[in-house]
């Protein structure tokens, strides 16, 4: 290499001093960052889009004979795809262009078409347009509805026509909405508590007679029984009169739409959740109905198979499951941590065991799943129901997958994050301070309780935090240890004993997967699976971002410890 | 605070409290020590369970199999029985026997006690001595009777459970489901003795093939229909076969769909007979080794045909067919009990079991798919003792002269041995040796398929894709920012691509499945001119760059060139999206998929390993890009500073000083990644069909080992050997993850030892 060809800065040199491999590499590590900000980007904009008021336009689809048909429905979807595929699959394009754009319509009404999303073309959309008295009726069964009014009937008198109809047909939307809740808070309060106590009863009985067996029950302690349970019988006869008079004035009022196809259907009330003109909102309406959107998909129960309505019950699991998990893996973390940094003697012994843990975060997840069905649900829970409920038999208590059997599973996956982060923190703490405190007279006992973890308590928190991140988000281990897609009754509830650990539960990482690949309509689950991923990441994104902070804070904490 | 503290100078306490004080202080400590001692001990110890309890699951598996004695007594004799024994048979529950005795009456007996329950004679037995004994299904529930005038009797024996004041009995029964009167398959005049028999139920169709004395062979199918109205028993001949055989017949025996016969001749040539034809034509097999055929019976399923020969072996031979749909009787295996000729065959009723009994009384338990010898054990003296098998294989029978002895046998798992699990198989119904995994089916004479070669291949397909993904880009990612990047931007940049780490990877499998798959293959050209285009756009952005004045160079600080690179990136990825139609109108006529079938000839799945790379690969780049960034930052940097005085540039230092210095540690980082890679298990869960197939095709699916467990275990029987066949893949994944992250965990600490040193 002469210096003249160092002097030249041409592209000679440019490539001798290896800049092109510098720039690959700049290009390899953007390459890794755009696609984590454009990952979380595209989740944020799907998962929110869908709470956002949708125009409902209206165009007329052209067949090659000329023939044209309205269609009416929200657009879910665009793609541009080559005309030749368009043309094998036997669609009409009218045009010769290499690709054509075509749209998927959620046009609805699966009642009447049979499904509720088609493919257009967009070639062949005509006269498109945003008619403000299209209205959109979510019901409880069988999807949206999107049509125009025709009438409101109560007790099957008309009441009021047309577009004038709107302000009275909501009021009575409003007025059926609140009756429903009347009624699923006696079904699932009230008539869920008196079901709950005759399972008891039963259960009781059950007891009682393979206690006394081979006699015969006492007639005192049987007449108990049957006092009780026709006391709950006797609630329940009430109750069922109570729900049939609401049943009755729900019944009142229906509407009559019609379809782009001039049907005519009427939809009680008592069928419908949600009532909008979309193309008629202002801003503010808009607003107003995403933060409406919002609030029902957090706090609601899932309609029609989970594709609709809110995710509560999965939020719900997912908390109380990662509660119990970390009121069980914090405490043995810490005190593994501390046994092997400060208890144990250093050698080989104690380097191999923290190898081991260490590795054992690398372990896949599904081991855990595996070890955690095998030991805990059927070992273990299988002799708890052999000792402790025999009068369940065959029927299995803690002998199946729930709640505590899935907390304890990744307990133990998580356990390995919480014994590093402290053992971390332990490891960093100054020696000067611990041996003050002993050279002060302390014992050890107290230089930990007093000294040593409130310093390291922030390294057990980023532990702490780590372990909730990864529970949350895990989902494989939990698939075989207690997750389902529907639980009937939440793991936490009025009736004693309050916390019901056997009781299986939703998850929002299952339900992601079970609504997104298990689901009948896929297609129309999908806003819902983007926005339950959204809040997912969300809440993983921001546990980690809490943690790393907590992390740096006591570096630079104990940094100056040093000093 | 003053009240702890110990020294008595400075003390308000009187000398009684602070003693008590000390001791109380004593004992915390112990407390605390004893405390922490047992909950770390008991933590690490709930570790170890893991390991030790999928041991525990597994060992079964391999755990040898056991035969005990239960008991023996004189055989269970009828008014006027000579001991002697045509069929042998035991019920569910393992409480009641049957036998045919020679004079054609069905003795039941307890099993338990040895004494006769009841016994009938059977129709047409008070005429005709028994000549032929045939049953259709494994468990002998129902027999055929040939006898020696040409006659045949179908008999029917049903047990039935019932709990009269709370204890177990069980009830037997005969009955005729074909009527009581004898049948006459050679017609009313043929009087010759029945040698032969073989009997096929389906449903309302029996098929019966018998052999008389003169070698006159017929083989009718019958149906009956019950009339509703006087509920008697109508019988028609719907099809019949009829053939002469010659030679010296050992046995025959239909198929499971009535297609063949399979007739053995004791000189060891085995002959099929085309049912379906006419005139039944034939082909022949002759078996191994010089061999001649001393017994012979159906596996379980009645699709293979198990021959004992007179040197201690059994053969399994079955129907093969062959492209042009044409079947072709083949030896598959044969396996080996001792040197003595084999007596009797006895097949399970619920597996591909048999148990064998050779002429020196020793007995055999045998899987014929693992192809191999659970158990073996001398059972007799005799030569010419009957054995039986229990409906779930637990119980032996053996009647030896006048003697009945009754054994326990533990042999769960016959099915498993280290072929079965990982080599080729020639299964049932398949026309060649191969791997396969399909453990369960509907109906229950399926064989299970238990290779765990398919799905340990799916696995390492995957993380292969993966890591031909993640590992360029991380690696130079963990360069650029370990040693060129600014400062300020590391500090942001490193916690963002960690971040992806945490983000759950059911939400990469659903976009890869729901998102990514439909996009693929949608614009498939696209993905891969994407990735051939991304390469030359970042070196042509900096050769511009290279090119570009001078201020607008020094605007931009060094080591930000990946966000300068960022809109060029975005500008490779989009700009073959956006061609993707025109490319495939252009060059593959108009769809990829199409092209790739057809011309090419390679099968695409919508969600193939190309996805699954994609989606895997950015799960694992985190966690490699991470550790090998640690490790490339941790590079003394008295090193590097000397490299570059003494003259050489930054990236000669990077290649010549830095990456060989920090390489252990790079591969560590590789080898973390690729252990992670292997246990995922929801990525590829979502984003593959889950077919276990075994192809390189990027374009097909897979099944890994974890998706299959997360799929199958919970549908899976506790306790069965599919349930413990899901734990050793469990235990597979843990071992295989714990190999590769000690071994990574070593380097790592080999390597910060020597940057110590350094």
């Amino acid at each position: 290499m002469s210096i003249k060809t160092v002097q030249n800065k041409g592209l000679g040199h440019w490539y001798r001093q290896g800049t092109p491999w510098i720039w690959l590499n700049a290009g390899a590590l953007a390459i890794s960052l755009m696609a984590v900000l454009g990952l979380l980007g595209y989740i944020f904009a799907k998962g929110i889009v869908h709470f956002w008021p949708h125009d409902v336009m209206q165009a007329e689809y052209v067949a090659e004979d000329g023939s044209r048909e309205t269609v009416l429905g929200e657009i879910a979807a665009d793609e541009v795809v080559a005309t030749t595929r368009l043309r094998e699959a036997g669609e009409w394009v009218p045009n010769d262009h290499i690709e054509n754009e075509r749209q998927l319509v959620k046009v609805g009404n699966r009642d009447v078409f049979g499904r509720d999303f088609r493919w257009v073309i967009s070639a062949r959309l005509e006269n498109v347009q945003f008619p403000t008295d299209a209205w959109l009726v979510e019901r409880r069964e069988w999807g949206n509805f999107y049509g125009r009014v025709v009438n409101i009937k109560e007790n099957g008198n008309v009441i009021a026509e047309g577009e004038a109809a709107w302000p009275e047909f909501v009021a009575r939307v409003d007025r059926a909405n609140a009756l429903d809740a009347q009624i699923v808070d006696i079904q699932k309060g009230a008539i869920g508590r008196i079901n709950y106590g005759i399972e008891q009863l039963r259960l009781e009985e059950k007891k009682l007679a393979l206690e006394h067996a081979p006699a015969p029950v006492p007639a005192d302690a049987l007449a108990d029984i049957e006092t009780r349970r026709k006391a709950l019988q006797a609630d329940y006869e009430v109750l069922t009169a109570e729900l049939g008079n609401l049943y009755d004035q729900m019944k009142r009022d229906a509407v009559t739409l019609r379809t782009t196809t001039g049907s005519e259907h009427e939809i009680p009330l008592a069928k419908i959740v949600f009532v909008e003109r979309p193309n008629a909102l202002s801003l503010p309406e808009k607003i107003g109905h995403f933060g409406h959107k919002l609030w029902e998909f957090v706090s609601a129960d899932p309609r029609e198979s989970n594709t609709e309505g809110g995710i509560f019950p999965a939020i719900f699991g997912t908390v109380m499951m990662v509660f119990l998990m970390t009121l069980i893996v914090t405490p043995f973390g810490v005190i593994a941590a501390i046994y092997l940094r400060e208890y144990a003697s250093q050698g080989w012994m104690t380097r191999t065991v923290r190898i081991a843990v260490n590795n054992l975060a690398g372990v896949p997840s599904i081991v855990y799943g595996v070890f955690g069905l095998g030991f805990f649900v059927y070992f273990l829970g299988g002799n708890l129901d052999a000792l402790f409920y025999p009068e369940a038999a065959p029927a299995p208590v803690f002998g199946t997958p729930g709640l505590m059997w899935a907390s304890l599973t990744l307990a133990l996956l998580t356990v390995p994050v919480v014994i590093v982060a402290t053992e971390e923190g332990l490891s960093r703490v100054p020696k000067s301070i611990r041996e003050g405190s002993l050279a002060l007279g302390a014992t050890k006992a107290e230089t930990l309780w007093r000294i040593i973890l409130p310093i390291v308590s922030p390294a057990i928190m980023t532990g702490m935090i780590l372990a909730i991140a990864r529970a949350a988000g895990e989902v494989a281990p939990l698939m075989l240890v207690g997750v389902v897609k529907l639980a009937p009754t939440l793991p936490l509830d009025a009736n004693a004993p309050f916390l019901h650990l056997d009781r299986k539960f939703m998850h929002l990482g299952f339900h992601i997967y079970d609504v997104g690949f298990q689901s009948p309509n896929v297609e129309a689950a999908r806003p819902l699976v983007y926005a339950t991923a959204f809040l997912l990441v969300a809440v993983v994104a921001a546990l980690n971002i809490v943690a790393i902070v907590i992390r740096n804070r006591l570096r630079e904490k104990n940094k100056q410890l040093e000093n | 605070m003053t009240d702890t503290s110990p020294t008595s100078t400075l003390s308000w306490l009187t000398p009684e409290q602070s003693a008590s004080l000390q001791r109380r202080r004593k004992a915390k400590e112990y407390l605390a020590r004893g405390t922490i001692m047992l909950g770390g001990v008991g933590v690490i110890g709930a570790i170890a369970l893991i390991f030790f309890y999928l041991v525990w699951e597994v060992m079964p598996l391999f755990k040898p199999s056991a035969i005990e004695d239960r008991g023996s007594y004189s055989l269970p004799l009828a008014a006027g029985d000579d001991g002697r024994t045509l069929f042998l048979a035991l019920e569910e529950q393992n409480e009641v026997g049957s036998r045919l005795n020679a004079a054609g009456e069905l003795v039941f007996f307890d099993v338990a006690a040895g004494t006769v329950g009841s016994s009938t004679r059977i129709v047409h037995a008070d005429v005709a001595t028994p000549t032929a004994v045939a049953s259709p299904d494994t468990g002998g529930e129902m027999l055929a009777v040939g006898f020696n005038d040409g006659r045949v009797t179908i008999v029917n024996q049903s047990f039935a459970v019932t709990w009269p004041d709370n204890v177990k009995t069980v009830t037997s029964e005969i009955d005729y489901p074909y009527g009581e009167a004898a049948l006459a398959p050679f017609g009313e005049s043929v009087t010759a003795p029945v040698t032969h028999l073989a009997l096929r139920i389906d449903d309302d169709t029996y098929q019966l093939a018998a052999r008389n004395g003169n070698g006159q062979v017929v083989v009718t199918t019958v149906e009956s229909t019950e009339n509703m109205m006087t509920e008697e028993v109508e019988i028609t001949e719907t099809a019949r076969r009829e053939f002469t055989l010659t030679g010296d017949v050992q046995a025959i025996h239909l198929d499971n769909d009535g297609w063949f016969l399979f007739v053995v001749h004791a000189s060891g040539a085995v002959q099929v007979w085309d049912l379906r034809e006419e005139t039944p034509v034939q082909q022949q097999v002759q078996l191994p080794g010089d061999a001649r055929a001393t017994t012979s019976a159906m596996l379980l399923g009645h699709v293979s045909l198990l021959v004992g020969d007179d040197k201690g072996r059994i053969h399994q031979l079955f129907m093969v067919r062959d492209a042009q749909n044409h079947y072709a009787l083949t030896h598959i295996r044969s396996i080996a009990l001792e040197n003595a000729p084999i007596t009797r065959l006895v097949p399970e009723q619920r597996r591909k079991s048999f148990a064998a009994l050779d002429a020196q009384g020793r007995v055999g338990f045998f899987s014929a798919t693992a192809e191999r010898r659970a158990l073996d054990t001398k059972v007799s003296d005799a030569g010419d003792a009957t054995i039986a098998v229990s409906p779930r294989g637990d119980r032996l029978l053996v009647i030896d002269g006048k003697q009945l002895d009754v054994h326990t046998v533990h042999n769960e798992h016959p099915d498993v041995s280290w072929k079965a699990l990982w080599g080729k198989v020639w299964y049932e119904g398949y026309d060649e040796p191969k791997y396969i995994w399909q453990s369960s089916a509907a109906n229950n004479d399926f064989e299970p398929k238990f290779s765990l070669t398919p799905l340990a291949f799916g696995t390492l397909k995957a993380a292969i894709f993966a890591m031909i993904l993640a590992m360029p880009l991380a690696i130079c990612g963990a360069i650029f920012t370990a040693y060129f990047m600014a400062p300020s931007l590391r500090k942001t940049v490193k916690p963002t691509i960690e971040l992806m780490a945490a983000l759950p990877t059911v939400i990469l499998g659903f976009l890869a499945g729901l998102w990514l798959a439909p996009l693929f293959e949608q614009a498939l050209p696209a993905v891969f001119t994407m990735l051939i285009v991304t390469p030359l756009f970042i070196l042509v952005a900096a050769m511009l760059w290279n090119q570009a004045p001078e201020r607008l160079r020094h605007r931009v600080p060094d080591g930000y060139e990946p966000i300068l690179l960022m809109p060029v990136i975005a500008l490779a990825v989009a700009l073959p999206f956006l061609l993707s139609g025109w490319m495939e109108t252009t060059f593959f006529g108009g769809d990829v998929r199409v092209w790739l079938t057809n011309t090419l000839e390679i099968p695409f799945d919508q969600r193939n390993a190309l996805v699954v790379g994609f989606a895997m690969g950015f799960a694992v780049i985190p966690t490699i890009y991470s550790i090998a960034e640690d490790a490339l930052f941790e590079v003394p940097k008295h090193l590097t500073q000397g490299s570059l005085a003494l003259g050489a540039t930054p990236w000669q230092t990077m290649m010549r000083v830095v990456l060989p210095t920090a390489s252990p540690g790079i591969f560590s980082a590789v080898m973390i990644g690729f252990g992670r890679a292997v246990g995922e298990t929801m990525i590829v869960l979502m984003a593959t069909g889950n077919t276990p197939v075994m192809t390189m095709n990027i374009f097909e699916g897979f099944r890994t080992l974890s998706a299959n467990i997360a799929v199958e275990m919970p549908e899976s029987e506790v306790g069965s050997t599919h349930f413990r066949i899901l734990f050793l893949a469990a235990l597979v994944l843990f071992l295989f993850t714990f190999l590769v992250n000690t071994t990574a965990e070593i380097v790592r600490q080999r390597l910060r030892k020597k940057y110590g040193t350094l």
